[in-house]
């Protein structure tokens, strides 16, 4: 059995906690470990919408984000997808653990979605996509 | 989410209550530094009714730290669950920070 939704949003970022409450809502039916429906799911996905919403749609007022969910009882599988160009995710990629970073207030959004997530794709599909895996960890 | 503060002794306490992410880090930051204009030197934050923290819930933690530290003051920390510990892990700032197990612990190290 797996659960798919598409969930579209307008791009402001007082829409996240809701997105990210959904989400995690559909994993815990799976019964997936409770550290992954409240720490890996709700910071991975809040980043990666984020990011779509003031990175990736940026000042375009009217733009959406797209969120794509599959979940099954071993895996879940999250897309974010914004209106802007895209970018190099490897490039922005930085280590906020290093000692010139580590007083920063920016930065480690991406390094936390590498952290909690199996594995991110960036690609280009008639917009900007993020997809997020996440094997079920018990 | 909402952020509840008052004074305990010369301690000023916020308590985030919810989740601290990108829709209401300002407020906190705002918040706090009203209370900083105001004089205020030793702040701790209990996070005993937190859900989550993103990336700039914990970058405005990190900024406030800062600020408080120029004036002469300082920013702990309390109360973090087995998740929150993680992600100060997983980020080092369990090493930037002084976290205490509990509110009590906090407020007598200040």
């Amino acid at each position: 059995m797996h659960i798919a939704l598409e969930l579209e949003i307008p791009s402001d970022v007082r829409y996240i906690e809701r997105v990210v409450e959904i989400v995690a809502k559909q994993c815990a039916q799976f019964s997936y470990p409770q550290h992954q429906t409240s720490l890996n799911i709700p910071v991975a996905l809040s980043e990666a919408l984020s990011n779509a919403i003031l990175r990736g749609n940026g000042d375009r007022t009217n733009a959406y984000v797209q969120v794509k969910v599959d979940v099954t009882q071993d895996r879940l599988i999250l897309e974010v997808l914004d209106e802007g160009l895209g970018f190099n995710f490897e490039e922005c990629l930085q280590d906020p653990r290093e000692p010139d970073n580590l007083e920063r207030e920016d930065g480690r959004g991406l390094f936390l979605m590498t952290q909690l997530m199996d594995r991110i794709e960036r690609f280009s599909n008639q917009g900007n996509v993020v997809r997020m895996t996440l094997k079920r960890h018990d | 989410m909402s952020f509840a503060i008052k004074k305990q002794g010369e301690i000023v306490v916020v308590d985030v209550e919810g989740q601290l992410i990108v829709g209401n880090r300002q407020e906190l930051k705002q918040r706090v530094l009203d209370e900083l204009e105001k004089g205020e030197r030793k702040f701790l934050v209990d996070f005993s009714q937190t859900g989550y923290i993103d990336s700039s819930g914990l970058g405005v933690l990190v900024s406030l730290s800062k600020k408080i530290r120029e004036q002469g003051g300082e920013l702990r920390l309390a109360n973090l669950n087995d998740d929150l510990k993680t992600l100060f892990e997983l980020t080092k700032l369990d090493t930037l920070f002084q976290i205490s197990d509990t509110r009590e612990r906090a407020l007598e190290t200040f």
